[in-house]
C-alpha cells in the first residue's frame, strides 16, 4: 500500500524543517542580501548581454559535442567485451569528482600553447594553435562531461531487454537494423535529457571560464558575477547577473524534470551482449576506434599532469602542504554539513507526497555560488573579518552546492527503506533516535558513504568563492594551484595538481569504502 | 473481544464495509477474492491505513486513533519481517525494547523465546543465513515475545511449501494458545482455514461478514465464495 497514514514523527519533521529553511535562507537569502545591499538591481551593459550569450552557446555545444561523442563510445562499450573494460567504465565515473582545475592543466599540458599538440605542429612547421576562449571552455567540458554522458547511455543500452538482442539475433538483424530498432529509440528517448543535465552542468560552471575563458569574447555569466564583485565591486549587477543565471537554470531545470533520464548513477554496468551482428571487421575496427580515441583524449591530460608533477611531490613549498591541510579540513566540514542537510531532507522526501522539499533541496542546482558565498559574508560581516569567513562561507556553500547531488543518492534508497521496513518499524514501534541508530543508519549507510565522498571530493577540487575573498595565509589548494599557475611556476602547478587529485580521489575512495564495508545482507 | 463498529474503508474506487466483533482468544481466517481487501481489512485494525468511518476496538477501548506500536496487537506481513543487518537475537529483542537495551532478565527472555521457536544457538546470525521456515519462526519468536492479545497474520508463511506451512501453523496455534491471543489470519488457501481456524470471515463485494463456523462455511459456501473456490 503507497498510502501512508503516518505523519512525519516530530524529530524528522523539525529536521527536515530547519535542514528546508537553512537551504532557502543560503540560495534565496542570499540573493536577496546582495539585492537589497546594492540597493536594487544594476543595469545590465552589452558585456552583460554577451556574458549571456557566451554562457549558453558554449553550453549548448559543450552539450552537444559531449552526448554526440558519447554515442559510438558508449556503443563500443555496450557491445564488446575485453580486458580492462571495467577498470575503463570505473575509470569513467572520476570526471566527476576530479578538480576542475587539474582536468584544465591537463588540457592545457596537451592542447596548451606549449602542450604536446603544439609542440607537435611546430616540429612540423605548422602554425601554433590557441585555445583560449570558446574552443578552450568547450574542449574542457567536453573532457569533463563526455564520461558522465557514455556512462548514462551505456545504462541506456543496459535498460533495452537483453530478450530484444536475442530476438534480433534469431531473426538475423543486421547492426544497421539494430541501430534502427533498438538502439535509436532508446537514444531519441535519453537523449534530451542528457543534454539538458549536461548543459545545466555547464552553464553555472566558472572554474573552466575562469582559467580558459575570460575576456569581453569569453565570459560566462558566472565569471561576470566574479568579475563584477571582485574588480567592480558592482554588487549590484552581480546580483541582477545572479537573477539573470537563476532564471535561466530555472528554465533548463524544468525543462530536464520533463525529460527522461536512465535511472540510478551506475550499479551493474558489467554486463556485454552476445552481439553477433557485430563481428564483422569493420565494426569490430570502428568499435576499437571509438574506445582507444575516448580513452586517448580522457587519459592523456590527465597523465601528463601527474608525470609532469609527481616528481615534485617531495619538493613543493610549504604553502602548499598547508593549503591542502586547510582544503582537507574545508572539505570534512561541508561533507558533515551536507549530510546533516541530505538526511533529514532525503528521509522526509521519501515519506511525504508533494514536490515542495525536493525542489527545494534542487534549488543549489540553479543558483550562483559566487551568490550564495557573497550574500553570506554581507550577512555575517559584522561578526568578523572577511578574510576570517572565507574558509567558513566555502565550507558552507560547498556543502549547499553538493546537496543535490548527495539528495539524488539518498532519496531512492530512502524511499526503498521506506516501502521495505517502514510499516515494521512502526508496528515495533521503532521510532527517534532507536530508529536512526538500528535501522536508518545501517540501511541508508551505503548511499551515504556514496554522497559523503561525493560532497568531499567536490569541496576538494573546488575553486569558487574562495577565489573572491581569500588571501595569501588562507587559500585552499585549488587556489594555491590557480595561483601557481598564474605565476607560470609550472611545475609546482603540476605537482599540486597531483596532490589535488590525490586527496580528491583518497577522499572519495575512503568514504564510499566507508559506506560499502562490512555492508550486510 | 475485538469488535468493528460500522467500518467503512475507502481508497480511490475501492470500498469495504465490516460490522462484527471476534471473541477473545478465536483463531478466525479470512479468505476471499484477491483484490477483495482483505489485506487492507488487516491493515486498518493495525493501524497503517486509515478508515474512512467507524470505530475499531479492544476489550471496549477505542483505537481507532492509536498509532501501530501503541496497538495491542503484533502483525506478521507476508514479506520483510526481519531487518536483515541485525541478528536474530536483535530481531527478536527489538520486540522487547525498540532501543535493543535489553536488561539481563530481557536478554534470557529473548533466548527462551528462540528456545521455544527452535531457533536455539542461532542468535548471533543474521536473517540471510536462514532458510525461509527458520526466518518465519524468528518472526514468530518475536510475537511471542511481545505477547500481545491479537495476533494478525497477513499470509506470512505464503512462501513456504506445504509441509512448512503446516509446521508453522501449528506453531502459531501453540503461541496463541499459550499467550490467549485472539488470531486473525488472512489466506488464500480453504486447506489452512480448515485446519487452523475453527471461524473465517469471508471478504467479498465490499463487505467484510461476520465470521462463521469455517467447516459449514466451506461445505456450502454463499455464491461469491463459491466461485473463489470454484465451486
Amino acid at each position: 500500500m503507497a498510502d501512508r497514514a503516518q505523519p512525519l514523527s516530530r524529530g524528522l519533521g523539525a529536521g527536515a524543517g530547519i535542514a528546508a529553511t537553512l537551504i532557502l535562507a543560503l540560495t534565496l537569502g542570499t540573493l536577496g542580501a546582495v539585492i537589497h545591499r546594492a540597493g536594487g538591481f544594476g543595469s545590465l551593459g552589452p558585456a552583460d548581454w554577451a556574458a549571456l550569450r557566451f554562457t549558453v552557446t558554449q553550453a549548448a555545444l559543450s552539450a552537444a559535442l559531449s552526448l554526440l561523442l558519447a554515442i559510438p563510445v558508449a556503443r563500443a562499450l555496450a557491445r564488446r567485451r575485453f580486458p580492462g573494460r571495467g577498470v575503463l567504465i570505473t575509470l569513467l565515473g572520476a570526471p566527476f569528482i576530479l578538480p576542475v582545475i587539474v582536468a584544465v592543466m591537463g588540457i592545457l599540458a596537451i592542447f596548451g600553447r606549449a602542450g604536446l599538440l603544439n609542440d607537435a605542429l611546430a616540429a612540423l612547421g605548422a602554425e601554433r594553435v590557441s585555445i583560449y576562449g570558446l574552443s578552450g571552455v568547450v574542449l574542457a567540458h567536453v573532457f569533463l562531461n563526455l564520461p558522465l554522458a557514455v556512462r548514462l547511455l551505456l545504462q541506456g543500452w543496459r535498460g533495452i531487454p537483453a530478450e530484444r538482442f536475442r530476438l534480433a539475433a534469431a531473426l538475423g538483424f543486421s547492426s544497421t537494423d539494430i541501430s534502427r530498432h533498438l538502439e535509436r529509440p532508446m537514444l531519441r528517448a535519453l537523449g534530451p535529457g542528457i543534454f539538458v543535465t549536461i548543459f545545466l552542468i555547464c552553464l553555472t560552471s566558472f572554474a573552466v571560464a575562469l582559467t580558459l575563458g575570460g575576456g569581453p569574447k569569453a565570459t560566462t555569466v558566472e565569471l561576470a558575477i566574479y568579475q563584477a564583485f571582485r574588480f567592480d565591486f558592482d554588487l549590484g549587477r552581480a546580483a541582477q547577473l545572479a537573477s539573470l543565471q537563476l532564471a535561466l537554470c530555472a528554465a533548463a531545470t524544468l525543462a530536464a524534470a520533463r525529460l527522461t533520464l536512465p535511472a540510478g548513477f551506475g550499479a551493474g554496468l558489467d554486463r556485454a551482449l552476445a552481439r553477433p551482428d557485430a563481428a564483422t571487421l569493420p565494426l569490430k575496427l570502428q568499435d576499437a576506434a571509438a574506445i582507444s580515441v575516448a580513452s586517448l583524449f580522457l587519459l592523456a591530460p590527465l597523465a601528463a599532469v601527474i608525470l609532469a608533477g609527481l616528481p615534485r611531490l617531495a619538493t613543493l613549498p610549504a604553502p602548499v602542504w598547508e593549503a591542502a591541510l586547510r582544503s582537507l579540513l574545508v572539505a570534512l566540514a561541508s561533507t558533515l554539513l551536507a549530510l546533516l542537510l541530505a538526511l533529514p531532507l532525503a528521509l522526509a522526501i521519501a515519506r511525504t507526497k508533494g514536490r515542495l522539499l525536493e525542489t527545494i533541496g534542487m534549488l543549489p542546482l540553479a543558483t550562483s555560488a559566487l551568490v550564495i558565498g557573497t550574500g553570506l559574508f554581507l550577512l555575517l560581516r559584522g561578526l568578523a573579518s572577511p578574510a576570517a569567513l572565507a574558509l567558513p562561507v566555502t565550507a558552507a556553500v560547498n556543502a549547499v552546492m553538493a546537496l543535490p547531488f548527495c539528495l539524488r543518492a539518498l532519496i531512492p534508497a530512502a524511499r526503498d527503506l521506506e516501502t521495505d521496513y517502514g510499516r515494521l518499524a512502526e508496528s515495533l514501534g521503532l521510532s527517534g533516535a532507536a530508529r536512526l541508530r538500528h535501522l536508518t543508519l545501517p540501511r541508508l549507510r551505503q548511499p551515504l558513504g556514496f554522497a559523503a565522498g561525493l560532497t568531499a571530493a567536490l569541496s576538494m577540487g573546488d575553486l569558487g568563492v574562495i577565489a573572491l575573498f581569500a588571501d595569501a595565509e588562507r587559500a585552499t589548494l585549488p587556489l594555491q594551484l590557480y595561483r601557481l599557475m598564474g605565476a607560470y611556476r609550472m611545475a609546482d602547478a603540476a605537482g599540486a595538481a597531483v596532490l589535488l587529485l590525490a586527496l580528491s580521489l583518497a577522499l572519495f575512495w575512503i568514504l564510499d569504502r566507508g559506506g560499502r564495508a562490512d555492508a550486510q545482507a | 473481544m475485538l469488535r468493528l463498529d460500522t467500518l467503512v474503508i475507502t481508497q480511490d474506487d475501492f470500498r469495504l464495509t465490516a460490522d462484527f466483533s471476534v471473541a477473545a482468544g478465536a483463531r478466525v481466517a479470512v479468505i476471499g477474492p484477491s483484490g477483495a481487501g482483505k489485506s487492507t481489512l488487516l491493515s486498518v485494525i493495525a493501524g497503517f491505513y486509515p478508515a474512512a468511518s467507524g470505530r475499531v476496538l479492544w476489550n471496549g477501548a477505542d483505537i481507532t486513533r492509536q498509532p501501530p506500536a501503541r496497538r495491542p496487537l503484533s502483525i506478521l506481513f507476508q514479506d520483510q519481517n526481519l531487518f536483515p543487518h541485525l541478528t536474530v537475537a536483535e530481531n527478536v529483542g527489538l520486540g522487547l525494547r525498540p532501543d535493543l537495551r535489553l536488561s539481563p532478565a530481557e536478554r534470557a527472555a529473548v533466548t527462551r523465546a528462540l528456545e521455544r521457536t527452535g531457533l536455539a544457538g542461532l542468535e548471533a546470525r543474521r536473517p540471510a543465513r536462514l532458510s525461509g521456515g527458520q526466518q518465519s519462526r524468528v518472526a514468530l519468536a518475536r510475537a511471542l515475545l511481545r505477547a500481545r492479545p491479537l495476533m494478525l497474520l497477513d499470509e506470512p508463511f505464503a512462501a513456504l511449501g506445504p509441509a512448512l506451512k503446516a509446521e508453522m501453523l501449528d506453531l502459531v496455534a501453540e503461541i496463541a494458545a499459550e499467550t490467549g491471543a485472539t488470531v486473525l489470519m488472512v489466506s488464500h488457501d480453504p486447506d489452512d482455514a480448515r485446519r487452523f481456524a475453527p471461524e473465517t470471515i469471508v471478504v467479498a463485494g465490499g463487505i467484510a461478514h461476520p465470521p462463521r463456523p469455517t467447516a459449514a462455511l466451506l461445505d456450502s459456501p454463499p455464491p461469491a465464495l463459491a466461485a473463489y473456490l470454484g465451486k
